[in-house]
């Protein structure tokens, strides 16, 4: 267990260690590209690129999928969890507003009540 | 999705939940005590609004809020701890149905989403559903990110992380 974790942050760390991958993983936070969009976009050649996924892909950080000839590449599942927990974080501000609202309802509530009191009266 | 939500225990306060629907789609939703009426009212008047829209959790306080709920109408928005330095949202409404629905634009940006809220009620409680639509799907990527301080932060962190790992095993 220790063994693996020791190995898959090996692979994490050899990945982010090279500012053409880290490049790759900021491009690819923006938008989803092909090996041939990155190659070009970062001057390689496809090769070169096709390496520097491959390392990506083997730590996580990215994933690929053929598509008849183009290969196109995506973040993997490390980001979603960085979108998990922003929904949480996103969930949270949301439910601490509608506490908030449910006051203002319950005393909305409570003075329609009186005022519907006093109308009858 | 029904289904979900019957297997789960009934909660004892009523819960919010939010899911990313589709790529470009965020929809948050929860229940009120109160009929539909009321809560609508409660998202429509500036001065019921303010009371609840920001909450001292979040650490900032709301400046300044103008609101002109009709079809057309704008409202703007502004928040911070400094008032010279204000985060303003701001866009129109397109859409007023009294205590049923209404859609507004977030105009800050091009990426900025249409948000539709509906109000429906049963039995005396209003289901509250927020929909927000973004442009694209980069468009919700980037909010996402926005929030979270972006990628490089991470890396930053990351690269500090391998720093105090490398010095200590240099150490073993």
């Amino acid at each position: 267990m220790v063994q693996y974790a020791r190995s898959r942050l090996d692979a994490s760390f050899a990945a982010l260690s090279d500012v053409t991958r880290r490049g790759v993983l900021e491009q690819l936070g923006r938008a989803d590209a092909s090996i041939t969009n990155l190659a070009e976009k970062f001057r390689m050649t496809l090769t070169g690129m096709k390496k520097h996924v491959g390392v990506l892909e083997q730590a996580g950080l990215v994933t690929t999928e053929k598509v008849g000839r183009v290969r196109t590449c995506k973040l993997g599942p490390r980001r979603l969890q960085e979108e998990t927990a922003w929904i949480q974080r996103y969930r949270q501000l949301w439910d601490s507003r509608f506490d908030e609202l449910d006051k203002v309802v319950e005393e909305l509530k409570q003075k329609e009540t009186v005022d519907g009191r006093k109308k009858r009266e | 999705m029904d289904a979900r939500r019957e297997s789960e225990p009934a909660p004892m306060t009523n819960r919010t939940t939010v899911e990313r629907k589709s790529e470009r789609e965020l929809v948050v939703t929860r229940t009120f005590n109160g009929p539909a009426r009321i809560v609508f009212e409660a998202w429509t008047k500036p001065e019921l609004f303010k009371r609840w829209w920001v909450p001292k959790s979040t650490g900032v306080s709301l400046l300044s809020c103008e609101m002109d709920v009709r079809v057309g109408g704008k409202y703007r928005l502004a928040f911070g701890n400094d008032a010279s330095k204000p985060m303003e949202f701001f866009g129109r409404y397109i859409e007023v149905t009294p205590h049923s629905r209404l859609v507004w634009t977030n105009d800050e940006s091009d990426d900025g989403a249409v948000t539709t809220v509906t109000f429906e009620e049963k039995g005396g409680k209003t289901l509250l559903v927020m929909h927000e639509l973004y442009p694209s799907k980069e468009a919700l990527d980037g909010a996402i990110a926005g929030m979270e301080g972006g990628m490089p932060e991470t890396f930053e962190q990351l690269d500090e992380l391998l720093v105090t790992l490398g010095a200590s095993v240099g150490r073993s």
